[in-house]
């Protein structure tokens, strides 16, 4: 099984490449905050199809519930109130993985297989895999894996992997009232999102465009927002996003310096010991034998 | 032939070091399979990758704990004197089996091995509570988990690299080891590697 | 020793030199990468329609197994219908959630009662429950049913016994109860119709003939400019809204007038802020601004609206008051409110317009007074914000250009509800836009058969297709009734639909009653019950409340929470004798006598109601039809068994029917004979079925009947189901239950199961269910052509004159062969033809709606004219009056309304929903939030002179305080979904707070404008 079911990219702690003469499609989902009225249908759909059922939390005194996003909420929107130009505007957008082309978590799990990436583009999580370190959420640019506090495996939305295994739309996008969230192949949603920008900027946001970001690649999930020039203004989603420094730092120059370093130790050791030879006192052993 | 023979290590002191020797294995082999992919089968060695997970932070506070005794039994011999700089001077010939200055229990060597395992794991120690999940991690950003992880990667690789050192020279000078599994050394391997601890030891008997 | 040295050298170099091994064959133990098992491959997959609102959403249920009879199916899943034109797979919140409604740990599974005095609830057999019920429905109308009055008219009236029904059952439910209840004489009877769009039914029939929402939501798409004020369908609509945002990638645009910056605003192209309860002044000011900038599709408004009609003289409008103003009376006594009729009974016209009582000119004159400026000081709108919707509105003047009003609720609730309403039917008049596609008068219905409800009169003084119940006074014999209802044409060569009358009313009476109907006892008419006023759900409680009545039938309904002034309302249900509650879920009217601390503060054990809790099916246990808001009849079916011992709505009605009628066949009793007489024919007494009903609501042949043009041939033989209702007749040769409903189930089968989406055109899918009436889309269509039968817009083509016939791509509304030569008009149920912009007596408070203030206003008058300042013809109770706040007591407007992640007061019982939206919340502006020491997250307490809650605070730049008349005006808004019987966090019916009082015309309760007081608590 395995291996086959869909076309791997790349797997987590896995040196070795996948298998590489089937090329499907790309994948994405546009999510257009422009047309989204926040009613979190998508966030509802989300746990039902995924049989998630977080707690039933409080009001905080804004319309964000659950707050954040958890194992159990795979997405949350989040309601943002700016005045512009003395003009208010809602901005919601709806928060969860992205689905990065060069995934932060992805790079960062030490465990093999307990992270995905697929061809189509889907970055998905097998819990069976996963330790609970949290290096993914390290990892991510974007704050989204959460660690269960149940059984310490981390969760984030798989962008319905298994309904779009069958070639179905994930439950969000099927469900999106206002056709605000878009599935189909990455060009496709690229296109849809330079006809939304088009519409908006006649309508006075010179500014419209789409958030793709190519500081992880290009995301599968991307955005249309009214402010491409500010994506701060919804909910503090990263300008340029990257995969820390100091993560690849981490998980990059440092691992040769260490197989090196601890390589010549032993290889020296090794070598010092045939060359010289082992050091032993004189009346050692006389004395030291049994 | 126990007469001759000097005690170097008490039973309580090699406990101790054995106890912290072991806690590192257990580490060092589990902190290599988190941080080599290739090496990842070794946390199987725990059981289950899980377990090596869950069970990694707690030995390293046992061995933290262990060595915070070793640091007291040991630090005032650690501290560096004039005769280290010439054992120092002379680590070309210390190498080729000779020894240099007149050394006290520990070698220049030892003692920069005594303070780069200190500093290790002080930042292993502190490091290993940021990432330690679920407990303590929730409590940090990001960006700091970010970093005690580098910091814990790195300190933890410059510590192996000294514990190599560090299990090399036992096996190399020969009747190291029993020092610390017997208890006891020659006069002759003291007289040789220590020669001031031997007089002061001799001395004292 | 070297034993010990090598093993330790082997295990060091085993973990320090790992990288050699590496090549060793070591690698990782397992490679799962497979997806999730994809858990509904065989499921088995069921059809259903959204239970919530009126959007009518389809739904795929999946249950566990693939329908083997061995497995026990069980709903596992529900999404979309990627098939139905309306939703195309999405759903909203509420809907994406519906699995948890159907596994809530709220749902009721067995009967129980709780005995008097009891402080909890008992277990009961349903052989228990039904007799204990039948025995106390039989000793209580024993006592108290009426048969005649003082004039000896039979009237048949039982009073101490009402009935609520229920907006998500069925129409099978609806009608199998309509039946079940005149029978026994319950004319104390109402739905959620009433708290909810009864104003719509009131303004747009009063308007356009039919009180239904014009177009279809897939039609929105095709409108130029989308008006949405008095609701907020992205919140309460969001799957119907869809097609606002279409239309809006076409390139319409889209203005929210509100007083909250809600989540319509946020994807809208402009927010303009209102007072609560200012609408009229702010419609009629665009009224004005039409006239003035002659922003007037005139020969729309020539032809089609009843602008060239001449008023009888005696009509006046004066300082608030229109003529004919009892002010003992409180009423108007509207005759003078009517046309200047000819020597042959039709309506004088000018077609000049230069008459000076021809309605143009009275309109224009009445709305010269709605200046842009009083505008902006009595709506606290910005004046450029105004202007802005007029220059949108004025636009679609021209025949090419339509706009669409998205409203609900923000409208209907108020005491000047159905007037406004009916301002912006006036509006839509004169720019041209009733019957054209992308335009119309979309009434956006809340609850999922709330149209049906409606539809099949189960309301006080209904009876089914909008015919009335008689009346003891104006009808005392069937003639009376005929001649009374029967109206004649206004205008030369109308259709006049309502002349249809007789047939309709006799084939309901043959459903009643069956072969006991015949001519020589009129049908049965003496065996209907007869008002005398209207019992609707505030006369109800007023009633109870003194002491007026004994017994209370709660049909999937849940009044507590839904009436206004709930103090006043457990008052009134402590009173009863015996309550019936029959319920899928929990629901605080069940527990009314329960103490829930501050939030219900009762002493139980005082309370002597017998309590009786039925559970019934919700939607995705049983087969059925609803009527979503654009009024298709769409056929739902069964996909699990429900949990427990729950039994259908059916299967309750007709075991305690058949229950009392046992009794009255053994003990006898006080008027036997209507229960008795009852047609009661399905196969199962006990369980009538959806599909007899449903074939019942169609109507069939009980003769042959024959072919008027060819005597050989039939149109229908005895035993057929009716094609339509244009074969119904009023010779009793056909019994029909729902004469608009005639053509659902038809000989051909059930047509409100049709599948086929295809797009006739403009987004019309005519083989997709089934809509009254005769399957037509849109309402009003002839008037999408001109008087000659051409398309205004040839782009928007829905229907045309061919020379011969109309055809298209919607179902004509108009006599298929009634040429524009004919003069047959679009407005086919009026009298007239024509659309009303003076409305007649429609209407009780006025043929032009006027601005009245709030009954708590916080201005403390009417600018306008102070000597009138609250509607003139508003019911108010005796007790009601007494808790009637003023603005210095209470200086806050509260308004009330939805969340998107919630539906009433259902969805606290689902988990799903509650994760969304979790705890009870205020929302009000940051500056009165400053002024009164409030930060977000606070809890506060909001007050009304009829009670508090409390809740969190949502402070927020979305609500402003508003400059009005010289005063700041600060405006609160209160979600309305939370109480007791919760998986949510528990919280305070937000009904403690609005005043009982009504709309003039519906009573539909002024949820939306009331004064309150808010402190950190």
């Amino acid at each position: 099984m395995a291996l086959q079911s869909l076309d791997v990219l790349r797997r987590s702690a896995s040196p070795t490449a996948a298998p590489e003469a089937r090329t499907p499609g790309e994948v994405a989902k546009l999510i257009d905050v422009t047309t989204c009225i926040g009613c979190k249908a998508c966030q509802v759909a989300c746990s039902e199809w995924n049989d998630l059922r977080a707690e039933v939390g409080t009001c905080v005194g804004v319309y964000d519930n659950p707050t954040d996003l958890s194992s159990e909420a795979w997405t949350v929107m989040r309601f943002s109130e700016v005045e512009e130009n003395g003009k208010l505007e809602w901005l919601i957008r709806k928060d969860g993985c992205m689905h990065c082309v060069d995934p932060g978590c992805l790079k960062a799990c030490p465990s093999p297989g307990a992270i995905i990436q697929y061809k189509n583009g889907i970055v998905d999580f097998h819990q069976e895999n996963c330790i609970g370190c949290g290096y993914c959420v390290s990892g991510c640019p974007f704050d989204i894996p959460r660690i269960s506090p149940r059984d310490n495996k981390a969760y984030k939305c798989s962008l319905c992997s298994d309904r779009v295994a069958v070639g179905q739309e994930p439950a969000c996008v099927k469900t999106c009232p206002t056709g605000a969230i878009q599935f189909g192949s990455k060009e496709a949603m690229i296109e849809a999102a330079a006809v939304r920008v088009t519409d908006l900027k006649s309508r006075g946001f010179d500014q419209a465009g789409l958030y793709d970001p190519q500081g992880v690649g290009g995301t599968h999930v991307m955005y249309v927002l009214h402010h491409a020039d500010r994506p701060a203004l919804y909910a503090n989603l990263p300008k340029d996003p990257v995969i820390s420094p100091t993560v690849r730092l981490w998980k990059g120059l440092l691992k040769p310096i260490a197989a090196f370093g601890i390589a010549a130790a032993v290889l020296a050791g090794f070598f010092h010991y045939v060359t010289v030879g082992p050091s032993r006192v004189e009346d050692e052993e006389k004395e030291g034998t049994l | 032939m126990k007469e001759k023979l000097i005690q170097r290590y008490t039973a309580a002191e090699r406990a101790n070091h054995w106890v912290v020797a072991g806690c590192f294995l257990l580490l060092a082999i589990s902190g290599l399979g988190f941080f080599f992919p290739a090496f990842f089968w070794l946390t199987d060695l725990f059981g289950t990758p899980q377990l090596a997970r869950i069970l990694h932070p707690f030995v390293g506070v046992v061995m933290v704990l262990a060595f915070v005794r070793q640091f007291f039994r040991y630090w005032r011999h650690n501290l560096i004197d004039k005769e280290d700089v010439v054992w120092m001077k002379s680590l070309r010939e210390v190498l080729k089996g000779n020894e240099a200055g007149d050394t006290g229990r520990y070698n220049a060597g030892q003692k920069g091995m005594f303070w780069l395992m200190t500093g290790c794991l002080v930042l292993l120690l502190c490091s290993g509570v940021i990432a330690w999940r679920p407990y303590f991690a929730i409590h940090f950003p990001i960006p700091v988990i970010r970093l005690a992880l580098l910091v814990h990667s790195a300190s933890a690789v410059a510590l192996i690299v000294g514990i190599i050192v560090h299990v090399y020279a036992a096996l190399w000078i020969k009747g190291t080891i029993r020092a610390m599994v017997e208890g006891v050394v020659s006069h002759a391997w003291a007289r040789k590697h220590h020669p001031r601890w031997y007089r002061d030891v001799i001395g004292k008997r | 020793m070297q034993v010990t040295r090598r093993q330790f050298f082997k295990i060091s170099a085993a973990g320090l030199s790992a990288t050699s091994m590496a090549a060793l064959g070591f690698s990782p133990s397992e490679a799962l990468a497979e997806v999730r098992q994809y858990k509904v491959g065989r499921a088995k997959e069921i059809r259903n329609t959204c239970t919530y609102c009126s959007v009518g959403c389809g739904l795929l249920m999946y249950s566990q197994g693939d329908g083997a009879r061995n497995a026990k199916a069980d709903i596992i899943h529900i999404e979309g219908d990627p098939d139905h034109p309306v939703s195309r797979g999405a759903l909203c919140p509420k809907g994406a959630g519906l699995l948890d409604y159907v596994h809530s740990p709220n749902r009721l599974k067995y009967p129980e009662v709780r005995e008097a005095g009891s402080k909890e609830w008992k277990r009961i057999s349903w052989h228990e429950a039904i007799g204990r019920i039948a025995r106390h429905m039989k000793t209580d109308r024993d006592a108290n049913v009426v048969a005649k009055n003082a004039a000896g008219v039979p009237i048949n009236r039982w009073l101490s016994t009402a009935m609520l029904t229920a907006s998500a059952s069925s129409n099978e439910t609806g009608i199998l109860s309509q039946k079940f209840m005149r029978s026994l004489g319950i004319i104390a009877t109402d739905a959620q119709a009433r708290v909810c769009h009864a104003p719509t039914v009131a303004a747009l029939a009063a308007s356009f003939g039919r009180g239904a929402m014009t177009n279809s939501w897939v039609d929105i798409k095709n409108a130029d400019f989308i008006l949405i004020m008095g609701g907020n369908p992205a919140e309460a609509h969001p799957v119907g809204f869809r097609w606002a945002i279409e239309a809006k990638k076409k390139g319409a645009r889209l203005v929210v007038v509100d007083p909250r910056f809600n989540r319509s605003a946020s994807v809208a192209d402009r927010y303009v802020p209102i007072r609560a309860g200012s609408d009229i002044v702010f419609l009629g000011g665009i009224i004005n601004w039409l006239i003035a900038n002659d922003k007037i599709q005139w020969d729309y408004v020539k032809a089609f609206t009843n602008a060239t009609l001449i008023v009888a003289e005696g009509y006046s409008f004066d300082e608030g008051l229109f003529s004919g103003f009892d002010e003992a009376k409180g009423q108007y006594d509207r005759s003078s409110w009517n046309y200047e009729l000819d020597e042959s009974g039709n309506a004088k016209t000018d077609p000049s317009l230069a008459h000076p009582r021809c309605v143009w000119n009275l309109l224009r004159q009445h709305y010269a007074r709605y200046t842009p400026e009083v505008v902006t000081d009595l709506t606290g709108s910005p004046k450029e914000g105004f202007l802005e919707v007029c220059e949108h509105l004025g636009r679609t003047a021209r025949p090419d250009k339509v706009a669409t009003i998205l409203y609900a609720l923000g409208w209907t609730q108020h005491t000047t509800g159905s007037q406004n309403i009916r301002t912006m039917a006036m509006i839509q008049l004169l720019l041209g836009n009733i019957g054209m596609p992308g335009g119309g008068v979309n009434a956006l219905r809340g609850h999922s058969n709330i149209q049906g409800l409606s539809d099949l009169g189960l309301l006080s003084t209904s009876l089914p297709g909008y015919l009335t119940l008689p009346q003891e006074q104006a009808h005392p014999t069937f003639a009376d009734y005929i001649a009374k209802n029967t109206p004649k044409a206004l205008q030369p060569g109308q259709l006049n639909y309502w002349g249809n009358t007789p047939k309709f009313f006799v084939s309901l009476l043959k459903w009643f009653w069956g072969d006991k109907a015949t001519r020589d006892n009129d049908w049965g008419y003496d065996w209907l019950p007869k008002w005398d006023r209207m019992y609707d759900v505030l006369a109800i409680m007023d009633l109870m409340h003194r002491g007026k009545m004994n017994g209370f039938i709660v049909q999937g309904f849940n009044p507590l929470a839904s009436l206004p002034d709930v103090s006043k309302t457990v008052k009134a249900f402590a009173k009863l004798k015996y309550m019936v509650v029959i319920d899928p879920i929990t629901t605080e009217t069940a527990s009314f006598w329960q103490n829930h601390g501050e939030i219900n503060d009762v002493d139980t054990a005082a309370i002597q109601t017998e309590v009786f809790r039925l559970p019934c099916t919700c939607f995705a246990e049983e087969n059925g039809s609803i009527v979503n808001s654009s009024r298709w009849l769409q056929w739902h079916w069964k996909g699990a068994e429900p949990p427990g011992e729950t039994k259908t709505d059916q299967a309750i009605i007709g075991e305690l029917f058949v229950a009392l009628r046992k009794l009255y066949q053994d003990e006898g009793g006080t008027l036997a004979e209507p229960i008795l007489n009852l047609s009661w024919p399905y196969a199962d007494p006990t369980e009538p079925t959806a599909e007899e009903l449903a074939m019942e609501m169609n109507g069939s042949a009980l003769a042959d009947l024959p072919d008027p043009k060819d005597s050989t041939r039939f149109l229908a033989r005895k035993g057929d189901q009716l094609p339509g209702f244009a074969l119904l007749r009023d010779d009793g040769s056909t019994a029909c239950a729902a004469w608009i409903f005639s053509g659902c189930w038809t000989q051909a089968g059930n047509q409100m199961a049709r599948r086929d989406n295809t797009d006739s055109g403009l987004g019309n899918t005519p083989g997709w269910a089934w809509s009254w009436p005769a399957n037509r889309r849109i309402l009003y269509n002839r008037a999408s052509c001109d008087p000659a039968g051409k398309p205004w817009d040839p782009t928007r083509t829905l229907i045309t004159w061919n020379g011969n016939k109309w055809t298209g791509a919607d179902v004509p509304d108009i006599q298929i062969d009634a040429g524009p030569q004919t003069g047959m008009n679009p407005f086919i149920m009026n009298p007239e033809g024509v659309g009303r912009l003076f409305c007649t007596d429609k209407l009780v408070d006025g043929p032009f709606p006027e601005h009245y203030e709030p009954m708590e206003t916080p201005l403390g008058t009417n600018p306008m004219h102070p000597k009138v300042v609250n509607s003139p013809a508003a019911r108010l109770f005796a007790a009601d009056k007494e808790r009637l706040a003023t603005h210095d007591q209470f200086p806050y407007v509260g308004t009330t309304y939805r969340l998107t992640e919630h539906f009433q007061f259902w969805t606290k019982s689902v988990r799903l929903s509650a994760i969304a939206q979790p705890e009870q919340f205020i929302e009000m502006s940051e500056e009165l939030a400053a002024q009164k020491g409030i930060k977000i997250g606070d809890w506060v307490k909001v007050s009304s002179k009829r009670g508090f809650i409390k809740a969190k605070a949502v402070v927020t730049k979305r609500l402003k305080p508003l400059s009005v008349n010289g005063q700041t005006v600060h405006q609160i808004g209160i979600p309305l979904h939370w109480g007791w019987e919760s998986v949510a966090k528990k919280g305070y019916l937000s009904n403690n707070l609005p005043p009982s009082v009504g709309d003039c015309n519906t009573q539909t309760p002024e949820y939306k404008a009331f004064l309150v007081n808010i402190e950190k608590a």
